[in-house]
Parts: structure tokens; sequence; C-alpha cells
């Protein structure tokens, strides 16, 4: 009877938890376009929009709205399940990853003893779930590409797909070096290492032990997310709108919309593997300072405006560089990118095994 | 020997991209450099129905048939101002002031009826330097946007001012 009531409460606990980190994402994803929106206009000497209330703020809820309000289209010579399962997975897949991330540190009573992990998942093996479901989510634009019978489609289905590949070796040989000095696959581990920002000896953050890491795994980011300047997938130049062309409504808004929730998880990523997630500086004395749970929202907002900075990064990027010819990206891939990685990756375990002798 | 046409050709570099150029990331650093410069600019657009850009002191837009002190239409229907006018979008017909009418015209003789065409004008203002009565006057508005032509033929009822409140 009593380990039904404990089960029922954690239920409840990862249940909360969860829709709250789906409905946080979905709102950040929502005000990503608009900041998009804004970051191009301010880029380029605009306004940006603001009609829809303060500051254009309701944009997102019309673009919304006009996205529903739209009439649905399905191609007669589709293949109508397929057609119907890409935004679906792409969507899916976006929102998956979310389950691994450490948001912030646990809320603890005055014991120690943990009450709440801000995590719905502690798996032991987070960067590799991580990697399986961003790999699945190529799929999702695949499926709906071939699937909508267009020849623009197949094409940026065979763009997106290849490009995927090439760079997720080297965003996964880069990782390797991580993991290495690490010794965790555990995001929850790999943060809690990272605690603070000075460890006695050295910056604890990783982005200071593996920058060369961080950089190509910074670069492949851009590419698996199908952006600027890898956007090649929705060439609009060559290819009318790529693996949307023939999507409608709802449907593109999927596709527009995972886009915004991968950009945001992936920024997450970035900011828990390199930037210390969390963990800031002189985090022990403000946690000796306040209570608990403000030490713990305090930390979720660091980690949230970690992502923030990188989500802006990603969006002053895509208005400042054109996009990349397509053997120029497979040259970058293959050519730079994965030997880049490899050395990187021998140099850290020459220089790991040296410190162990 | 290559012939020139002008001396401002520039010989395009062809020379196969340097190590640091191959790096991209020095190049990144620039163009970033740039785009950031650009969000202390000054915006050029403004916000249009809120706020319009000033005209100059002598803009000439939308015309205005005035009136004198005691609010009567100081048009004589000469046709001066239709002669004038260079792209002929001035039309009237004239008609004589009957007993009793003095408080509405100046003169014995006004216009009926007065039309300009919006899409004619050219907006030059030759009318406005021809009227021997003061009647005519460029503002400093323009013309509405329409979707009929017929909506840009001004009737004397759309140009002129309105009555002053007695």
């Amino acid at each position: 009877m009593f380990a039904l009531a404990i089960t029922f409460s954690l239920i409840l606990e990862k249940v909360i938890l969860i829709s709250v980190i789906l409905g946080g994402s979905l709102g950040i994803a929502m005000y990503s376009t608009w900041a998009e929106r804004k970051v191009a206009a301010i880029m380029q000497d605009r306004r940006g929009p603001n009609r829809a209330g303060p500051f254009g703020l309701f944009q997102p809820l019309a673009d919304g709205l006009k996205l529903f309000m739209k009439e649905e289209i399905i191609p007669a010579f589709s293949s109508k399940f397929l057609f119907i399962l890409g935004p679906s997975l792409a969507m899916l897949t976006a929102l998956m990853t979310s389950a691994v991330i450490p948001w912030g540190p646990d809320i603890k009573d005055q014991a120690g003893n943990i009450l709440i992990n801000l995590q719905v998942a502690d798996i032991n093996i987070g960067i590799l779930f991580v990697f399986g479901v961003v790999s699945l989510g190529v799929y999702g634009i695949m499926l709906g590409a071939w699937a909508s019978n267009n020849k623009y489609s197949l094409l940026s289905g065979l763009r997106a797909a290849s490009q995927a590949i090439s760079y997720e070796l080297a965003m996964g040989i880069s990782l390797i070096a991580l993991v290495m000095m690490t010794g965790s696959l555990s995001l929850k581990e790999i943060v809690e290492q990272q605690h603070g920002f000075w460890d006695g000896n050295y910056f604890s953050w990783n982005v200071f032990k593996q920058p060369l890491a961080f950089i190509i795994f910074l670069v492949c980011s851009f590419a698996e997310l199908n952006r600027a300047p890898f956007d090649l997938s929705e060439c609009e130049s060559e290819l009318i709108g790529g693996y949307h062309t023939e999507f409608s409504s709802m449907k593109l808004g999927f596709y527009l919309f995972a886009e915004y929730i991968n950009m945001f998880i992936t920024s997450i990523i970035l900011s828990t593997l390199f930037f210390g997630g969390y963990n800031f500086p002189f985090m022990d004395q403000v946690q000796a300072a306040v209570p608990p749970l403000l030490f713990t929202i305090i930390g979720i907002a660091v980690l949230l405006g970690k992502a923030v900075m990188f989500i802006l990064f990603i969006m002053f990027v895509r208005w400042t560089i054109p996009r990349f010819r397509y053997d120029q990206l497979m040259n970058l891939g293959w050519k730079s990118l994965i030997p880049l990685a490899l050395i990187n990756m021998l140099v850290t375990g020459a220089v790991i095994l040296g410190f162990q002798f | 020997m290559s012939i020139t046409i002008t001396d401002r050709a520039k010989k395009v570099d062809r020379r196969p991209l340097s190590f640091t150029e191959r790096l991209y990331l020095p190049g990144i650093m620039k163009g970033l450099k740039i785009t950031l410069g650009h969000m202390f600019h000054k915006t050029a657009t403004i916000n249009y129905p809120e706020e319009t850009r000033p005209f100059s002191e002598n803009f000439r837009g939308l015309h205005i048939l005035n009136r004198d002190e005691q609010g009567r239409e100081r048009c004589t229907a000469c046709g001066l101002c239709a002669l004038s006018c260079p792209a002929e979008a001035i039309t009237m017909e004239s008609a004589e002031r009957q007993k009793g009418e003095e408080h509405l015209y100046r003169e014995e003789k006004y216009a009926a009826k007065y039309e300009i065409n919006m899409l004619r004008c050219i907006f030059c203002g030759l009318c406005e330097e021809a009227c021997p009565k003061d009647a005519i006057y460029l503002t400093q508005t323009f013309a509405p946007a329409n979707y009929q032509r017929k909506g840009f033929i001004y009737k004397k009822e759309d140009l002129l001012i309105p009555q002053k409140a007695q």
C-alpha cells in the first residue's frame, strides 16, 4: 500500500514535470519565431512585427491561428499515411529529447534529501538517447518529403538525410572526446561535474576543457537543425520550399514548429554539455544564502538564460552567413570536421592516458 | 590583347582560398561583427499610420477650394485653372448666382460643377498660381487609395473646405 502511494506520487510528479516542460518548450518555440523576426528586423535596420499587441508580442498567436484556419491540402498523388506521419514524427522527435535534460538542481529539504528531481528520466545513457532521437528526427523530414511525391521535396529529403548522416559522425566523434573526459554518458552527471565555475585549479565548464569539441559540436548542430548556413534542404532559390513544399495548414506548422523546438533543445544541450548547465559562478555561496527552492529557481533561470543566448546566437548566424553550396557542405563535413574531431579525440585520449601515469 | 570598354573594370580575385579563409571562422566573426553592429543603428522604417514623415514646406498635395471670410465660395468658374492645367485634370460648369444666394457665392458667377481627376493630376500647382480669386490651393495631404477609378474623381463637395460653424 505504501509502495503504491509512492509510485502514484512519483507518476504525478513526472506527469506535472512533463507537462511543464512540454508547455515550456512549446511556448519558447512560439516566441522564438517572434524573436527570429525581431532579430532579423533589428539586424536589417527594420522594425519587425509590431502590429499585434505591444511589440508584436501576440504575433505568434496570430500566426498559429492562421495556420489552424488554413485549408488542409493532401495532394491526391501523395502517400497519405506517410504524408501525415512525416510532420507528426518531426514534432514527436523534437519534443522527445527534453526528457533526459536536467533542468535544474534537485529540490532538497533541509536535511539534504532529494524531494524532486528536475529531470524526467535520469537514464545513464542520456547522450546516446539524445543522439538516437535526433537521428530519428531526420525520418520526419525524409518521410514527409518522399510521401509528397514531388521532385523538389524528394531532392530536399535526400539532401537533409545525407547532410544529417555526414554531420552526425563529426558530432558523435567530437562528443566522444567529451565523454572520455567526463567518464559518463549521463547528462545529470556531466552537469554535476561542471559544478560552479572554478574548481580550484581550472575552469570547471567543459567548453574550457574541450574548446575544439565545442566548436565542432556547434557547427554540426547547425547542420542537424537544418538551419542557415546549412539549410540546404529548404533552400528556396533551388527547391521552392524544400521538403515542406506540398504541406499546408498545421502540418506545415508542425514542421516549422519542430525546427524551433529543436533549436531550443539544441541550445539547452549545448549549454548542458559545454556551458555548465544550471551551474553558475559562486553558486555555493548563493546556495548557502538563499532557501533551497529559490536556489533551484535560480538554477533553472541560469540554464534558460544560457539557452536563450544560444538561440540568439543561432539566429544571428542565420541572418549573417550566406548558405553553403552542397559540395562545400560535404567537403566541410567529411574533409574538415571529421578529421578535426578524430584528432581531438586522439589528443584527448593521449592527455588522459598521460595523467593516469 | 583584351579590349576594355571602361577603366573601371576590376579584376576578380580567383586565387584559391588561403588557410585562414578555409577555416571560415574568422570570416564568420567578421560578418557577425557587421550584423551585430547594425543592432545599434537607427531603424530606417517609421511606424506609418501612427507616424508620418514631415512634408517639405512647399509640398503640393490634394487641392481644396477656398471660402472667403464670410464663408462664401471664392471660385467664380473662370476656367483659368482648367486652362493652365498641363494634365487636363480639371473640368467645371459655371452657373449664374440667383437672388438670395449672395451668402453662398461671392461673385455673380460660380462653379456649379467642379471636378479634378486625381489620377490625371500631376500636382504641379499651376492651377493655384493661375487662380485670380485665391480660390484653389494645394494642401499638405495626398489622395488616399481607392478601389475604383471613379473614386479618384473629386467632386466639388470633396474639394470645398467645410463651412465654418456660425
